[in-house]
């Protein structure tokens, strides 16, 4: 007989994985609508034909990454209900009415037009073609925005009531949305997925500029990339700090295992770079530490007492060992694609942004890098949320559905299987259209026979100018 | 705002709206999913396919909009149901994972294409049969214990629960081969138009067999068909049925295109209200009621405000999606 403890621990190994999964997918989708409205915003207003390769080039990958975020996330919309009964019960009147607002403002906005942006470039013509595409890219930040709020009230409540029935019902609705963590987050997680999109686009460059630094498109997508990693990893870097310093004032416990500071100290804080937690003695075995940095980093002052987790009750504890490792995997990337970003100004400086391979290979290894770092910032703040659903109110343990852990452990397996096959199908359909060349004439993403004359537009008939008409 | 209006029965009628549109616009997508294996390989697959493709999305994002709503108008429901319903819930979920993806995958795959094809079949049929299952387990009863669900994770499945996902099954194969007939031409559009006839006669049997059922069902089912002077009103119910049925039957055999589709739309309209006599006012028949289940007053009226304005926005552009890609559609798609 397995008891309620096991289903839960089922439960949220579920919940974390499907979400993990399912993140990758919006974070890419947001970042690439957003370069494919540059792209063909570029070719409206300059005509140069490789901007509408590039955009025919991506919206083929697009449709494959959108395909799979939106049935991923459909899972995690029922997921709620099914797994985290107790959680919806209660947080509905408040979370329910932000995510409602979600689909009614970003979802269908998004699938609305990605029809119209995948198929229908001849039916309507460039201008509102184009327009079809900026709805699209706004759709997927708009859902940012609803989701991020939830999961920030998550964090950071305020500006509700309790009810009789024990439910967090809402009292200041300007408080609920902008809860103090939401701008921090939802400013950290849109540069997050302009960053990874970034280094996604310039590994691609670089892989092509490896095998032929001639090809145009190449160049001005690995370019395009550059100056966005150049300009953004700085800002992120900003962002982070600003968004750590909110979570101290919030979220200290968080911190604290961020930190792996067990214990308090009361003049000046050390930053520990490495160490292995130790989660039952409640101290930090083998720390390699720097005197008073963390005070500094996190108080400004070398000597500013910073309290550790020996303040608060064990019960409250998240697991340090978790937040503490994916919060450094976390920084060092976001320190490589700074690295990137400058290299890549000096490259460009010097005038060898094309031809100096070292930085195309370095690219190329950052291409998945993005990913990894969203997923280890997710983990970081999700687990460092624990032991509670909604932070220091509702418990985790006190959230979940009255479900026996044999129907959970189906549902997991059957998930992990499922996710595993499907999802690798269709990166590997991803990474092979990123092994072909951009080429000039690029096909968009066009179903039927790949050899059919008529289903071929070339290239230099479809120009910004000209309205176009079906086919036939 | 909206202080001498009862916000309960709106949103119960707004949530409604959700899943009936999500029901006849996801319903031919997941019809053609089903029907998938009668076509054959190649132009008539890939008509199919096209004729649903640029719209598929945003049909099954009424389905979002339908959980999403209940969980934030009802929140109580979503908490009681979706534990009860777990494992058709589930299996609808990961049914449309493989739908989903197959829309995208079989275009880059030619040479699993016959793979994908099979994923967008099985994956349809599965989303649909959990549906329908789903259904039948609500309106058979669940049970519920303070502010949970208190049953086993095996209640939902019973010969009455697996009747309603089989005549859904029936029902979205009849919107998705009518659908055809409507949108193709050629060898599929006969194939669709000789399907739609006897899709025809199934579902109304279905429709037939849930209806005789239902009122001896536990609950109050009998008493909101049959009592005076409900019984009136009710009884127009079947009898519009029958009228609708003949005029299928009609309308496939005199040729018409569009016709066809538009009765089977009206099948589900008439089956959902039917559904709606059955339950009103619950929202969990027979356990809680909408009024019971609502959220606050501060949150219906906050989410109203947006959906007043976003929904008639939301149908203009649909309805513009849809606009684009009318008429006859062929193998090459829309370009």
């Amino acid at each position: 007989m397995l008891s309620n403890i096991d289903a839960l621990v089922l439960a949220r190994a579920q919940f974390g994985f499907t979400v993990a999964f399912h993140i990758i997918f919006p974070v890419f989708s947001i970042g690439l609508a957003s370069f494919l409205a540059v792209l063909e915003g570029l070719w409206l207003a300059t005509g140069r034909q490789v901007f509408m390769d590039l955009f025919k080039y991506w919206i083929k990958i697009f449709a494959i990454v959108f395909a799979m975020g939106v049935v991923s996330g459909l899972v995690m919309s029922y997921q709620f209900g099914t797994n985290w009964s107790v959680f919806s019960d209660k947080t509905g009147p408040v979370l329910g009415p932000l995510m409602a607002y979600e689909v009614l403002s970003a979802f269908f906005l998004e699938a609305g037009f990605l029809g119209v942006m995948l198929f229908g470039m001849r039916k309507v013509g460039p201008r509102l073609h184009f327009l079809a595409t900026l709805a699209v890219a706004f759709g997927t930040f708009f859902s940012a925005f609803w989701i991020l709020s939830v999961n920030s009230w998550m964090q950071t409540p305020q500006g509700y009531g309790v009810n009789a029935a024990g439910q967090f019902v809402p009292e200041d609705w300007w408080a609920i949305v902008f809860n103090p963590s939401f701008p921090y987050r939802l400013v950290h997680m849109v540069l997050a997925a302009y960053l990874t999109t970034s280094l996604v686009v310039g590994a691609v460059g670089a892989w092509h500029l490896l095998r032929d630094r001639f090809n145009i498109g190449a160049r001005t997508m690995f370019s395009m990339a550059m100056w966005m990693a150049a300009l953004v990893a700085p800002l992120q870097i900003l962002a982070g700090d600003a968004h750590g310093l909110n979570t101290l004032e919030h979220q200290p416990a968080k911190v604290m295992a961020m930190e792996g500071h067990y214990e308090s100290h009361p003049d000046g804080a050390p930053l520990i770079l490495f160490g292995l937690p130790n989660q039952e003695a409640g101290r930090m075995d083998y720390q390699v530490s720097i005197p008073k940095l963390s005070s500094l980093i996190l108080k400004h002052d070398l000597n500013a007492p910073l309290k550790g987790l020996d303040s608060i009750p064990r019960t409250n504890w998240p697991p340090v060992p978790v937040v503490f490792w994916s919060f450094r995997v976390m920084i060092a990337l976001g320190m490589l694609m700074l690295l990137l970003g400058v290299v890549s100004l000096v490259a460009r400086y010097k005038r060898r942004l094309y031809e100096w391979t070292p930085l195309h290979r370095f690219a190329l290894a950052m291409g998945p890098a993005g990913f990894v770092a969203v997923v280890a910032g997710w983990i970081t703040t999700e687990v460092g949320r624990q032991p509670f659903t909604v932070y220091g109110l509702l418990r985790t343990t006190e959230s979940a559905s009255p479900l026996s852990a044999p129907a959970v452990a189906a549902s997991l397996t059957a998930f992990v299987v499922i996710y595993f096959a499907v999802f690798s199908m269709g990166i590997l359909y991803i990474l092979r259209l990123m092994a072909k060349a951009p080429q000039p004439g690029e096909r968009g993403v066009e179903p039927g026979n790949p050899v059919r004359a008529a289903g071929i537009t070339p290239a230099p008939s479809v120009g910004p100018g000209r309205i176009l008409q079906p086919a036939e | 705002m909206f202080e001498n209006v009862d916000l309960t029965v709106v949103w119960a009628l707004i949530i409604a709206f959700a899943v009936f549109a999500y029901i006849v616009m996801d319903g031919f997508d997941l019809g053609i999913g089903i029907l998938f294996p009668a076509f054959r390989p190649g132009p008539e697959r890939d008509t199919a396919m096209n004729s649903v493709a640029p719209v598929w999305d945003g049909n099954e994002t009424w389905l979002v909009l339908g959980g999403g709503g209940l969980f934030a108008v009802f929140p109580l429901a979503y908490a009681i149901i979706m534990p009860a319903l777990y494992a058709p819930i589930i299996a609808m979920l990961l049914g449309l994972v493989f739908r989903g993806v197959a829309f995208e995958f079989r275009w880059r795959d030619p040479r699993h294409r016959a793979l994908w094809d099979i994923a967008f079949t099985g994956g349809s049929v599965v989303a649909t049969l959990a549906q329908g299952i789903a259904l039948g387990a609500l309106l058979q009863g669940i049970k519920v214990q303070g502010r949970a669900y208190a049953g086993g994770w095996w209640d939902w499945l019973s010969p009455f629960s697996v009747l309603v996902g089989i005549g859904l099954v029936c029902g979205y194969a009849l919107l998705g081969a009518t659908w055809l007939v409507m949108r193709t031409e050629g060898p599929l559009h006969d194939r669709a138009r000789a399907l739609s006839l006897r899709l025809g006669v199934a579902t109304v049997l279905a429709i037939a067999a849930v209806s005789a059922v239902t009122p001896f069902l536990e609950g109050k089912y009998w008493q909101n068909w049959f009592a005076m002077p409900n019984v009136l009103l009710t009884t127009q119910v079947p009898l519009l049925v029958g009228i609708a049925a003949f005029f299928l039957h009609r309308t496939l055999k005199g040729g018409r295109d569009r016709w066809p589709f538009l009765i089977s739309l009206g099948l589900f309209l008439l089956s959902f209200v039917g559904l709606g006599i059955s339950i009103f006012p619950d929202v969990v028949p027979g356990r809680v009621t909408i009024w019971q289940a609502a959220s606050p007053h501060s949150s219906q009226v906050f989410i109203l405000v947006g959906a007043s304005v976003l929904i008639p926005i939301i149908l203009t552009y649909t309805g513009y999606a849809y606009w684009v890609f009318r008429g006859k559609v062929d193998a090459d798609g829309y370009h």
